[in-house]
């Protein structure tokens, strides 16, 4: 499976551009419009290709990303899917229950993580030891809350809660709680 | 005059409160209130970005932290924006409509609620530190283990007052749209109704017999974005008086079940509400604004002037159906609601916002050569801050991209701060310098390199605060977290710099207002009107 930390590279690298080239735009913009101009007056056919454009752009995003990166529509189907392995885990009181000091995952198992709540709303977050996010879910009480992701890489990742739960939350984390293996 | 008369009395002395009309001088009362906050949310934010580099737990506790956090975007939103375009809507709506605010005491009245409600949350939370933050996830308002009960029950009572200046805005701004003036034709109420949320304009088309626009396409934006402020009041209204209940019961020593209200039901509504300011209010008055300065800077009529309108009207139903992209890290969601509402209702915001940001850049460029006054930079300025905000939001608006995105930095900065301090704060700027010599009857700008200092440094601060921001959260950095190992410390000192820029921006704003107008004129701006008028300008 692509690996989250692709797909943000991914992301960076398209909105540095665009912002990039916006503020370039703009500063042609600002520059040209206290410029003598040739009077051309823009047509409206210029302005329907540019709403032709936003229309390709907005919904073109979902549907490469639907067709790239390979969690979405795994989460979308995620009721249908039997994951490998599945960890149930329990949250109260600004703590995270685990069913074992550490959840051991072999390299390529798809694997659920039910995570409830009894009190709060929690975040439940994976973390590479660089600090940078593998994935996230809110963690609402009342409600099953479930995550389906694929391990293709070995690793030590550490818990923490995404989601302010006042600030007796702020110690909301399990170092090296989840490690993949061969 | 030197220095210290010029303090006192405002460049060359040109500012005279006593020539100004009870209308002039509620607006500005209005001005002045929402630029205090604004200084108040700016010494708060640096406060925070200075936490973020470096967390002096010994001198502010996290718990005080998280109060900061949670005053910090309400007193931007309430005491700042809400004032300030407040304040310019009272006084633009009569002005474009020819004819007097219908009560400018009412006007009065909310610059009062919507300015003491804010003071008494802000105060409330700095005394209490009752920290909900101001998405009051259930059951965290109602957590008494965490949080103080009364500071609660004030934090609640400042926001209600808000509120109620919200609506009583939103009555004065359709009873002014529909009213007949006094010795004044009668003017029909029902159909100019229509026209400002229109529908008359979507009867036209239709129907072959198209009827007149009988409001200006300003007045209308700011009808239809004024129908989502009394949607939010109400929404926010009941929130609090449903978080009262649990409260005012724990005073009385019972302790209700916070699973008697469904956390996932509870964040679908406040989400819908909130959006109404997000997506919905924020969006169609800054269009309006944009559009209205278009127009006033060039003197020429706006480009597509009829698509404009009914991109107004595509953007209000956008903002009552967009709220779902909140909840795209909920699995207990509905997909369904996560794909229609979340990705493709929020993609119309890129369409709608795209296209005002095209429409009022063809409208300057058509007047060519246009001089690079205040309000004009400032306008380009807020310009390109909803054109780098909008496609940020909407790419965290995607199933994929949020799993990975949702409550890091990249939504607060790339996305909430470059919107909220480029984009609008700019566009409210822009708005500021070109009603500051209407409404201050010709008083002078003190400086115009000051001005400059204070645009370079706002648009500057904004975005490099916003890409560091982001920078950070596409590593992995949390919002509402506390790092108190360094982790993310490059990218939060660069973030700190650019919050500085911010601040020395405001600083030379602040200052650049104070001694245009002087101290005594700030004063004056506050003490009762000489002339007994409803007229908006002296003479006029």
């Amino acid at each position: 499976m692509v690996d989250s930390s692709l797909v943000l590279f991914g992301q960076t690298l398209a909105y540095t551009l665009y912002a990039v080239a916006i503020m370039a735009v703009m500063g042609w913009f600002g520059y040209r419009v206290t410029k003598q101009g040739k009077g051309r007056e823009i047509k409206p056919a210029l302005f329907y290709t540019f709403v032709g454009f936003l229309v390709l752009a907005g919904v073109s995003l979902h549907i490469i990303t639907h067709e790239t990166i390979p969690w979405k529509p795994m989460d979308l189907n995620r009721s249908a899917i039997k994951a490998d392995k599945t960890f149930s885990i329990n949250i109260a009181n600004q703590k995270f229950i685990l069913p074992a000091e550490k959840m051991v995952i072999r390299k390529g198992e798809t694997v659920r993580f039910n995570v409830t709540s009894e009190d709060l709303t929690y975040g439940f977050g994976l973390f590479r030891a660089d600090n940078s996010m593998v994935f996230q879910m809110q963690v609402l009480p009342g409600h099953m809350n479930d995550i389906l992701w694929r391990f293709d890489r070995v690793g030590v990742y550490t818990i923490r809660s995404t989601e302010y739960s006042g600030p007796k939350g702020i110690g909301m984390i399990e170092k090296n709680a989840v490690e993949v293996v061969e | 005059m030197n220095f210290i008369q010029t303090l006192l009395k405002g460049e060359e002395g040109l500012f005279k409160p006593d020539t100004l009309t009870p209308m002039q001088k509620m607006t500005l009362r209005f001005v002045v209130v929402g630029l205090l906050y604004y200084g108040l949310v700016v010494l708060e934010g640096m406060i925070m970005r200075g936490y973020l580099v470096k967390p002096v737990v010994g001198l502010i506790p996290p718990a005080q932290y998280y109060a900061i956090l949670t005053a910090h975007p309400l007193v931007g939103i309430f005491g700042s924006t809400y004032s300030i375009v407040f304040g310019a809507f009272l006084f633009l709506v009569p002005y474009l409509m020819k004819k007097p605010l219908w009560s400018i005491k009412i006007g009065n009245w909310i610059c009062g609620l919507v300015g003491g409600g804010t003071f008494v949350f802000w105060l409330s939370g700095f005394i209490t530190h009752y920290a909900p933050l101001y998405t009051l996830y259930w059951p965290l308002p109602a957590d008494f283990t965490q949080f103080s009960l009364w500071g609660g029950i004030f934090f609640i009572t400042g926001i209600a007052l808000v509120m109620v200046g919200t609506v009583l805005f939103v009555i004065n701004i359709f009873k002014t749209i529909t009213y007949t003036p006094e010795g004044m034709k009668k003017q029909p109420a029902g159909a100019l109704l229509g026209s400002a949320l229109g529908l008359s304009g979507f009867r036209n088309l239709f129907t072959r017999n198209k009827k007149e626009h009988l409001v200006s396409l300003p007045v209308a934006a700011i009808a239809r974005g004024t129908i989502d402020a009394a949607l939010n009041s109400g929404i926010i209204l009941f929130t609090g008086v449903l978080i009262l209940v649990y409260m005012i019961a724990a005073v009385f020593g019972v302790n209700l079940k916070h699973s008697a209200v469904d956390a996932l039901l509870y964040k679908n509504w406040f989400w819908w509400g909130l959006d109404l300011i997000a997506d919905g209010l924020v969006l169609i008055f800054v269009a309006g604004t944009w559009y209205l300065l278009a127009t006033l800077i060039t003197g020429k009529k706006l480009f597509m002037e009829n698509i404009a309108r009914a991109a107004l009207f595509v953007e209000l139903v956008v903002s009552w159906t967009v709220w779902s992209h909140h909840l795209m890290s909920d699995q207990a969601q509905p997909g369904i609601l996560k794909i229609v509402s979340g990705e493709m209702v929020t993609a119309f915001e890129l369409i709608t916002q795209g296209l005002a940001f095209f429409i009022t850049l063809v409208t300057l460029w058509s007047a060519r050569p246009l001089k690079m006054t205040n309000p004009l930079k400032f306008l380009l300025g807020g310009l390109l801050g909803f054109a780098l905000a909008v496609p940020a939001g909407i790419i965290q608006a995607d199933l994929g991209l949020n799993r990975i995105l949702h409550n890091t930095q990249w939504i607060v900065g790339p996305h909430v701060h470059v919107a909220v301090l480029v984009g609008l704060t700019m566009t409210l700027y822009s708005a500021v310098y070109y009603l500051f010599p209407v409404l201050t009857n010709g008083a002078r700008l003190y400086s115009e390199k000051l001005a400059n200092i204070h645009f370079w440094c706002h648009l500057l601060g904004g975005i490099g605060m916003g890409a560091f921001m982001g920078m950070a959260g596409l590593q992995g950095m949390l919002r509402r977290t506390i790092y108190f190992e360094g982790e993310f410390l490059p990218f939060m000192i660069l973030a700190a710099l650019a919050g500085s820029l911010i601040l020395i921006g405001f600083a030379a704003f602040f200052l650049n207002i104070v001694m245009s107008v002087g101290l005594n004129g700030v004063i004056g701006i506050f003490l009762p009107s000489k002339l007994k008028t409803k007229d908006l300008l002296p003479g006029k």
